[in-house]
């Protein structure tokens, strides 16, 4: 089996890695970047804790092959945070005890972070919706669903007043 | 869980891809989102020795109507096809790509992926032969067109031949009068069906019902349709009577097997009581596009 050359931009900066074709998107992240921060939980592509954004689509990283994403911009919960300033999503995560065991958390706040690219203001249902491809098994939906709405409300007050100081950030989301 | 190891080729053309197939007859798979395929690969039920990767090939993803039909490419992807202006005027096909998996799954996972794996709880089977679409098969020599009800020959199992590459799904262009629907019963959000019937209702002159395609997907060894509930519903003035004798047919072709998922009387019943609501809604919508 040969191995092959992939280069790749992983939050922003230029990453490569001779693989094997059956190498998991999500064990390059992990094992051989480091990036222990996109979790792998059923490792069936049910439970969303691998989410990771792939060219700007939310993606289970257990479920595509590192050759799959050659040439691709990749994003994960490592690349949210700007300097030491918390994304909207994950500060919210934090404000509205969205997490309890966290170990959903970096899928979560991926897939929201999707979301709310596609749609900056959703209804309740439509977050629901939105994150049904994510699984919380200590059940704490209803924290999650106020924390995306909490960040939902931020990435629009700053997304209409620019001249604030950290919104760069939000408008990449 | 890894797969077994394999070869990668990803070319820039068709017809290298058909070119690889041919050389390769029989030892290589077709990756497209890779959504049924991977997990079946990490399982190691599947375990090709090759795996041909349609990423870089363009022009495989069109939406487009002609005078006849609804032609979509292989590569689309659910949440394209669900999103689509055209797809809008299309409600079977909007109930279906809307309701595959998850939103990660709808992403990545294409339509002719999900023909060509032919699971038998998929999603867009049921539709296919709901609607007696066609199937666009691509070799060497040309095109193959493959009517949806020879297509789907048993479980994992279709007419496509491994030197063959599904290009495009063909749906008959949408007359008035002809209406469409999906219902699935799923246990949760992203599960294979456990029943899920498509419904397609043409209504003729003075209001019976010109032409139905109910197809079936689930309770068997491969998605089928159901043409006792086919019978039953032509000619007839759609009525919630004429529907219970549709979906009591399209109980009697199923072939369940008891699972996780359920008894088999229960996926029997399901099925009666789906076909009913789809029916219910195909009619409806049938006379919302007089």
């Amino acid at each position: 089996m040969t191995t092959q050359h992939i280069t790749l931009t992983v939050n922003g900066e230029a990453r490569d890695a001779d693989v094997e074709p059956r190498l998991l998107l999500v064990h390059l992240l992990r094992d051989v970047f480091g990036l222990t921060g996109t979790h792998i939980g059923c490792d069936t592509s049910n439970c969303g804790a691998c989410t990771i954004h792939v060219n700007g689509q939310s993606a289970k990283s257990c479920t595509m092959l590192a050759v799959q994403a050659d040439g691709a911009e990749v994003r994960t919960i490592e690349g949210m945070v700007a300097g030491t300033e918390l994304h909207p999503l994950q500060q919210a995560f934090w404000d509205q005890h969205g997490l309890q065991c966290g170990f959903c958390t970096p899928g979560m706040i991926m897939q929201a972070a999707w979301l709310l690219d596609q749609n900056p203001q959703p209804s309740e249902a439509e977050i629901r919706a939105g994150i049904s491809g994510n699984l919380c098994r200590c059940t704490g939906y209803v924290n999650i669903v106020k924390a995306i709405q909490q960040a939902a409300g931020e990435l629009q007050a700053s997304a209409s007043a620019p001249a604030a100081a950290g919104e760069a950030v939000a408008a990449e989301a | 869980m890894i797969p077994a190891p394999f070869d990668y080729v990803r070319p820039g053309e068709l017809e290298d891809a058909l070119k690889i197939l041919s050389e390769r007859e029989g030892d290589a798979k077709i990756l497209s989102g890779g959504y049924s395929l991977l997990p079946l690969m990490k399982l190691r039920l599947a375990q090709p020795a090759l795996l041909v990767d349609l990423r870089d090939i363009t022009g495989l993803d069109a939406i487009v109507e002609t005078d006849d039909d609804l032609r979509i490419g292989a590569k689309a992807t659910h949440r394209r096809i669900h999103e689509n202006e055209t797809i809008a005027r299309y409600p079977l096909l909007h109930d279906v790509s809307g309701g595959i998996g998850d939103p990660q799954v709808r992403n990545w996972g294409t339509i002719g992926g999900s023909v060509a794996h032919a699971d038998p709880a998929s999603d867009w089977p049921a539709a296919l032969l709901a609607a007696n679409a066609r199937i666009v098969c691509r070799g060497q020599n040309g095109e193959r067109i493959v009517e949806a009800r020879d297509f789907f020959l048993d479980t994992f199992t279709t007419a496509i031949e491994p030197t063959e590459i599904l290009t495009e799904i063909r749906f008959w262009r949408r007359p008035r009068g002809q209406g469409g629907a999906y219902t699935k019963l799923e246990r949760r959000v992203g599960d294979f069906a456990t029943a899920g019937v498509a419904a397609i209702i043409r209504l003729g002159d003075g209001g019976s019902i010109g032409f139905a395609g109910i197809g079936v997907t689930g309770v068997s060894d491969s998605p089928f349709a159901a043409t006792d509930a086919e019978a039953a519903l032509a000619g007839q003035r759609p009525s919630d009577d004429v529907f219970r004798a549709a979906g009591e047919a399209a109980a009697g072709m199923s072939r369940p097997v008891s699972d996780i998922r359920g008894p088999v009387d229960y996926k029997r019943a399901m099925v009666a009581e789906l076909t009913v609501r789809s029916l219910r809604k195909a009619v409806e919508r049938a006379l919302a596009y007089s």
